[in-house]
């Protein structure tokens, strides 16, 4: 389970590092998003990774052990939606720069591509 | 009221009654005059009647928790000193408010200006009243910023400007040493509290940082009070109005660093450090200050410098280090504020009356303004320290100070001479003050026809002159006991030294001082009277001009230094920037990797086969997206999702389904907004640029790097994960979150309840980037080759521009018939299951951010199945509102709390038996998270519905958007 979540994280943040170096706006918001996905999964890892544990506490008794840990859930949940903001901004910016410069280049002009 | 609660009083009203000045904008001239002299007035009869409980020697003492964590609590402090500044604060305030309300231009409303100035009378009274050295550096750092807006008040002439600036970067760099200083003495005497640093000046005295403590807090001190070298920022500042000069430059402001002195002389003061740098610094000033103020043309220039040397002079007498030099300092404090106050007053007259205030123009006003030309004359002699006025007597205490000799010969001839002589350059430039307006030949190429000003500019400036007069005739019983409360509130009761104030003490060495200092002055005036006017600067040190070296060091620090780093640094370029924090990132990361290397080894026995094909799926998704993104935006997109997709699923698989659904909601509205932007980017096309080999070997080197990151990151997660877990706080997010929020489900409960704050600030930042991209897109210019309607859409309206009865968008709703009428069913379905989602949120997965997406995924379904304008003809969709009303839900809910004597954001719940439900349980989080739910259904739908209408409006004509009207 932990192997292969963290080669995932490891594909994610590679794909998007890859993208984040390149030229182009809209392949620095494709490797945003993905480096969010990875960075969340991290977050959440963090820990380590519960199976069917409860989400929400029960009425029956039964240990603390037994529940999911919430607190990283509550941190990547936060980060999930200030992602979600982060990207919507940039997609804007990105397009009025795109209007600005009349190019899609990052540093808004067609040097190199 | 008792005296417990007044001085908070005193010091709350004035901020108060500027909010409510502020508020009244540009109706208001007069209420705004009437609420500034009335808050001035009731803040010097509240201090006036503070009188009994200081009078002893004793504190006031009001004591208000605020961080008590850190041993920090709001002190507010009224000893003798500190009283004194009050009525000083309070009383010139009242008489600068009247002179203002005629002095200031009539189509001006001052609303503004009242306002600033009774925020900077609040600030003031701050520091003088802090019994905590925290607190006063926070209330040094608004009179600084007030003072600022003030100078700057008629921003729109340059020197204004400027001179605000230049007075801002001095005092505010000076506030930040302070800081440091306080810091510094407090952490020495154990205790940021002012009555504990007071008793234990020895500690600190004997302390190894007592030097570095010092010099930090005499910086602040000397950047306040115009010390050489800062002093050049105080005639720049003479750009600002007059009644602002004669409140902040002269009366109060620029005494606050005097006040500090005097304040924390029982602390640092005595030692050799103190002598040489405050003694010698106030000395330098002195005789600086009054040199340069015999050559200004300028009237208020002249009073500038003059206000420099005074300041001077109080803080050499505070660094001879006697207890009878702190109370000359302190007499001095009040007699300098009173007659230098009513001078600015009469100089700003004469400016309001004759239009310039140069004083090779000006001549002969007397005639035509004698009530003026006598109060000035007043307090002009005051100035020069003639007898039977206020100056003479402390001026006397101050020549009595020089005498006492007690640092070796040199030094006390040295200071004996350089303080006749400062004292006869004051003669002068008081002579030269009053001739060149007053006297001598009557001015006739004036800008204006000079006549005596409003008799309520006169007022203020008669009551200042009468007040010199008062104290200089009658010392003892006009000031002597409110000296005697101050100086015993430094000095302790008991020490007070022995000090006379009389007019006449016989035929001893300082009358004879005075004598020589007033002959030699006349003396002076007589050889320079006719080479005066001919000076463009001051001889000798005019080139020494503080101001540009100011300007000059600025421009090293912001211009110079930059662009040298900057033409060293490798790129102005974001790219290779990017590339460079990337491989930094790779290397820390790989030096953190070799210093603590891993220890541990796979495990291959626990790999879920189904989970590791669940995620080869994803990583097959991640890398196609990377590869696609250049010239296959829209599969790029979807092989996106796909990752999303696989990733949501592991929050299912790995027990967390909040985080699931709201992944999932998310990745929708992320698709669609970005499928809504795809249209606007340029077309690009495989194959058309043959690819040279410098760009082969940039993309090998980015996926070797790519590679490299991803194997790090890959190696730390998974130690991450495999390491044991220390005993977490998230046990006590388990323990409480049913009895102490009321919630089953935890993650809910911890986001609106334990950690409610954070997410307030959550919520607030997507208000605010909604707003942004809202703000962004109003003034949208695309580029042009994507004006054009993409080609599908104008396939499918062309049948409509054919024939004239149809309306513009029927296609595209029979296109899209069946689904619309579907999604236009399903609608209030969603809805209700928002609903669902929210309240269930507290007990089971979902709550106010799943709810809030359900919702504006609702809206945008019907946007796409039914287009914007017939969605718009039906429902009024009012975002803005929505993100308003949502932030004010989350705000009102957490501010509910302290009606109850909580701390913001206290929840409460309880369960309610109700009849058909049952038992509910409600708490106050639920109504936070309400306001969640507004704010980001609100956000959402905005930034879609902004983006989406860009399509919507013809080129050059800007089309209303729906979230205008909200």
């Amino acid at each position: 389970m932990e192997l292969v979540l963290a080669a995932a994280i490891g594909v994610l943040a590679a794909s998007g590092v890859w993208l984040l170096l390149r030229p182009r706006t809209f392949q620095l918001i494709i490797g945003l998003t993905l480096i969010s996905y990875a960075v969340n999964l991290f977050i959440f890892s963090i820990g380590g990774l519960r199976t069917g544990a409860d989400p929400v506490l029960q009425d029956a008794a039964g240990g603390i052990a037994q529940y999911a840990d919430p607190l990283p859930q509550a941190l990547v949940l936060t980060a999930i939606v200030i992602g979600f903001a982060t990207t919507a901004l940039f997609l804007v910016v990105l397009l009025t720069s795109r209007g600005l410069t009349g190019n899609d280049h990052v540093d808004g002009e067609d040097g190199t591509p | 009221m008792p005296d417990n609660i007044l001085p908070s009083t005193i010091l709350g009203l004035p901020f108060a009654a500027a909010v409510l000045v502020w508020l009244l904008r540009s109706r208001g001239r007069n209420l705004a005059v009437w609420l500034m002299t009335g808050t001035a007035l009731l803040g010097l009869l509240l201090s006036l009647w503070l009188y009994p409980a200081v009078a002893g020697g004793g504190a006031l003492r009001q004591v208000m928790p605020w961080v008590p964590g850190l041993g920090l609590d709001l002190v507010l402090r009224v000893d003798g000193f500190g009283w004194l500044f009050m009525l000083l604060v309070c009383g010139i305030g009242l008489l600068v408010g009247i002179y203002a309300r005629y002095y200031m231009p009539a189509d001006d409303p001052l609303t503004s200006f009242f306002a600033l100035l009774l925020a900077f009378m609040g600030s003031m009274l701050g520091i003088v009243m802090s019994g905590n050295v925290i607190q006063l550096v926070f209330f040094w750092e608004l009179t600084s910023l007030f003072s600022f807006l003030l100078i700057g008040y008629w921003h729109h002439g340059a020197s204004a400007r400027d001179g605000a600036r230049m007075a801002l970067v001095v005092t505010s760099g000076g506030g930040l040493c302070l800081l440091a200083g306080m810091l510094l003495l407090g952490h020495i005497a154990g205790s940021y509290d002012l009555d504990a640093i007071l008793a234990a000046g020895d500690a600190v005295r004997a302390h190894p940082w007592y030097t570095p403590t010092l010099l930090l807090i005499l910086l602040g001190a000397f950047t306040k009070s115009a010390q050489f070298p800062f002093h050049f920022w105080l005639p720049q500042a003479m750009s600002a109005p007059t009644p602002v000069s004669a409140y902040l430059h002269s009366a109060t402001m620029v005494k606050a660093g005097v006040f500090l002195l005097v304040r924390f002389w029982p602390v640092l003061g005595g030692t050799e450090e103190w002598f040489w740098i405050v003694g010698g610094t106030g000395l330098v000033t002195l005789v600086l200050g009054a040199y340069s103020a015999m050559f200004e043309q300028d009237l208020k220039g002249v009073l500038a410098y003059s206000t420099i040397s005074h300041l001077g002079l109080i803080t050499m007498l505070v660094g001879l280090g006697s207890a009878l030099g702190v109370v000359a300092a302190i007499f001095h404090i009040v007699n300098h504020a009173t007659f230098k106050a009513s001078l600015f007053m009469a100089a700003g007259a004469v400016d309001h009356e004759a239009g310039t205030r140069d004083l090779r123009k000006l001549g002969g006003l007397r005639r035509v303004m004698p009530v003026t030309a006598t109060l000035a004359l007043v307090a002009a002699a005051a100035m020069a320290g003639v007898p039977l006025l206020n100056g003479f007597l402390s001026k006397e205490m101050f020549f009595a100070e020089t005498l006492a000799g007690r640092h070796g010969p040199l030094l006390d001839v040295l200071s004996v001479v350089i303080a006749v002589a400062a004292s006869a350059f004051g003669v002068t430039y008081s002579i030269r003050f009053v001739r060149g307006v007053f006297f001598g030949r009557m001015a006739s190429c004036l800008p204006r026809q000079p006549h005596e000003p409003p008799l309520w500019m006169r007022v203020p400036i008669g009551l200042l002159a009468l007040a010199c007069l008062l104290v200089g005739v009658l010392p003892a019983r006009v000031i002597g006991p409110s000296l005697r409360v101050a100086a015993s509130a430094v000095l302790g009761a008991g020490h007070l030294p022995d000090y006379s104030l009389a007019i006449w003490h016989g035929l001893t060495t300082p009358l004879l001082m005075s004598v020589c200092a007033f002959a030699a002055g006349c003396l002076l005036f007589a050889a320079l009277r006719r080479r005066f006017d001919g000076f463009e600067a001051t001889p000798l040190t005019g080139r020494l001009s503080g101001k540009r070296m100011f300007e000059r060091v600025l421009a090293v620090l912001a211009a110079d230094i930059p662009r040298r780093i900057e033409r060293r640094y490798p790129s102005r370029r974001l790219q290779p920037q990017l590339l460079l924090i990337v491989l930094l990132a790779l290397v820390a990361g790989t030096l953190a990797a070799t210093s603590a290397p891993f220890g541990f080894r796979p495990r291959w026995s626990s790999v879920d086969p189904a989970f590791a094909l669940l995620w080869l799926l994803g990583a097959a998704c991640a890398i196609g997206a990377a590869s696609q993104a250049k010239f296959h935006r829209l599969a790029a997109l979807v092989l996106t999702g796909g990752a999303g997709l696989v990733s949501c699923v592991s929050f299912v698989w790995l027990s967390a389904p909040d985080l699931a659904a709201t992944q999932l909601l998310v990745e929708v509205v992320t698709t669609i907004l970005i499928l809504l932007g795809l249209r606007w980017l340029p077309k690009r096309i495989e194959g058309l640029a043959p690819e040279s080999r410098a760009h082969r070997f940039r993309r090998r080197r980015d996926v070797f790097i790519a590679m490299a990151v991803g194997l790090g990151v890959a190696s730390l997660a998974y130690a991450a994960m495999m390491h044991p877990v220390a005993d977490s706080i998230s046990r006590f997010f388990l323990e409480r979150a049913y009895t102490e929020g009321g919630g089953h489900n935890v993650v809910n409960v911890i986001l609106v309840d334990f950690r409610g704050f954070d997410t307030l600030g959550e919520i607030s930042v997507l208000a605010i980037v909604a707003l942004t991209v809202f703000a962004l897109l109003r003034r949208f210019r695309p580029a042009a080759e994507s004006i054009r309607a993409p080609f599908q859409p104008q396939r499918q309206v062309a049948p409509d521009a054919e024939e004239a009865a149809h309306a513009v968008d029927r296609s595209l709703t029979d296109y899209l018939m069946i689904p619309g009428l579907i999604i236009q069913l399903m609608f209030p379905v969603i809805l209700l299951f928002g609903l669902h989602l929210f309240l269930r949120g507290h007990d089971l997965p979902g709550g106010g951010f799943v709810a809030g997406i359900t919702v504006a995924v609702a809206l945008i379904l019907l946007y796409m199945a039914r287009g914007a304008r017939w969605v718009e003809a039906h429902l009024r969709v009012l975002p803005v509102r929505w993100i308003g009303l949502g932030l004010l839900l989350a705000v009102g809910t957490g501010l509910g709390s302290l009606a109850f004597g909580r701390p913001f954001l206290t929840s409460y719940f309880r369960y309610a038996e109700l009849p058909v439900l049952g038992k509910l349980p409600l708490a106050s989080a639920v109504l936070f998270d309400l306001g969640v739910f507004a704010v980001v259904v609100g956000a959402t739908t905005l930034m879609l519905i902004a983006l989406a209408h860009q399509s919507l409006r013809r080129p050059r004509q800007p089309a209303d958007l729906p979230g205008g009207q909200g």
